[in-house]
């Protein structure tokens, strides 16, 4: 019921100055299917929009870019004690277990260092939850509906100042494996300063 | 009619909603330089889920037929928000006929953390996406409505006040002929 002393007039107050909720427990959440509407909403008007499967994956990263710097930004705030991540674990640890429960209700099921390159690495998830409801026809068998959320992550990289980009293919596993990997490369001024911090580390 | 407990659907984070959906408006206006076709844009994908989120809220609500439009306009302010939204939206200002009235909101998880620019306040109907849901959610059952912003807390009013505006009931039309 609207009263006169019912909730005050956000949109009265300038935007910078609203009161966030702070603690994990007073954030308000909508059904999901409300979101899972939303996002296939988005991959039918992107797959209208774009010429190929690259492009549509594209399309998805940058929506999932301005996501995740936003995210970022308001994970940090709710943060305990505030400090800056220097370091690239550092901030995938984040992600893994803070940002993913926070997005998707459970911590991202691994972590990995690439084998190949040392400026690569993975984040892995069983049973992405944004993809639950989305099927992929065999014409778009390379296409992964994960692709927003690596924009989600590649956003908060990127907030955090790691700025980083994909790295191959986001994988969708077959039929049995549903799990998605998010390939993540960082950019060679990271990886030069993380190499300068150790050595002044260990000098 | 005594509104029957909701069902409590799976939830998720409301602030990935929102900053999707802001996104998703971006996208639009980059894609379209005229703010006009970004809202029938968000019209046109909010008719989409409307007319699939129905099938979800008939079953998973197990409500009966709606007798008359006023009856669906409360479903819809009083069960549908907070099923899928968890915001509650008033139903107020009927006209004489019953042919038109206003969902209130007060809350709108969509324009959480948006501000607009000074640019877009005239024509952008950043929520419009609301409006196309409702249409085609009540499309699919047989009322043709018109849904329209008429106050909107990103421009700088009190609430949100959608007008719905019922054009037509139609009859239940069984699509076989008998003697066919």
């Amino acid at each position: 019921m609207l009263g006169a002393g019912a909730r005050p007039n956000r949109h009265a107050v300038n935007i910078v100055e609203r009161p966030i909720p702070k603690t994990r427990a007073e954030v308000s959440t909508v059904a999901f299917s409300a979101y899972a509407y939303l996002f296939s909403e988005l991959i039918s008007y992107a797959m209208d929009r774009a010429a190929s499967i690259t492009e549509l994956e594209e399309r998805l990263d940058k929506v999932g870019y301005e996501v995740g710097t936003r995210m970022m930004e308001l994970l940090s705030y709710r943060e305990k004690t505030v400090r800056r991540k220097p370091e690239v674990l550092d901030v995938l640890k984040f992600i893994h277990s803070t940002a993913w429960p926070f997005l998707f209700g459970k911590p991202a099921n691994d972590l990995q260092q690439a084998n190949a390159a040392d400026d690569e690495y993975m984040i892995s998830d069983h049973d992405l939850l944004v993809g639950r409801y989305i099927s992929v026809p065999r014409s778009y068998a390379t296409f992964v509906p994960g692709s927003i959320v690596a924009g989600i992550v590649r956003g908060m990289l990127d907030a955090a100042g790691f700025p980083a980009h994909r790295g191959g293919g986001g994988g969708g596993g077959g039929a049995p494996q549903k799990s998605t990997t998010i390939l993540v490369k960082f950019e060679a001024a990271v990886m030069a300063r993380q190499a300068a911090l150790e050595n002044a580390r260990r000098g | 009619m005594p509104p029957r407990p909701l069902p409590q659907l799976e939830q998720i984070n409301a602030e990935i909603f929102t900053l999707t959906y802001g996104s998703i408006v971006r996208q639009l206006i980059a894609d379209f330089e005229d703010l006009d076709e970004v809202n029938k844009q968000l019209d046109q994908m909010g008719y989409n889920i409307g007319v699939r989120l129905v099938d979800e809220f008939l079953a998973k609500s197990k409500m009966g037929r709606c007798s008359s439009f006023r009856e669906a306009a409360e479903v819809v302010g009083r069960q549908a928000f907070p099923m899928f939204l968890n915001v509650a939206a008033n139903v107020t200002n009927w006209n004489t006929d019953g042919t038109e009235c206003s969902l209130i909101l007060a809350d709108n998880p969509l324009a959480d953390f948006v501000e607009l620019p000074e640019e877009y306040k005239g024509e952008l109907r950043y929520s419009g996406l609301l409006c196309g849901v409702i249409r085609g959610a009540l499309e699919m059952v047989n009322m043709d409505v018109d849904a329209r912003f008429v106050q909107d807390m990103l421009r700088g009013d009190e609430v949100y006040e959608i007008r719905l505006r019922l054009k037509e009931h139609r009859a239940e039309a069984f699509p076989f002929k008998d003697d066919d």
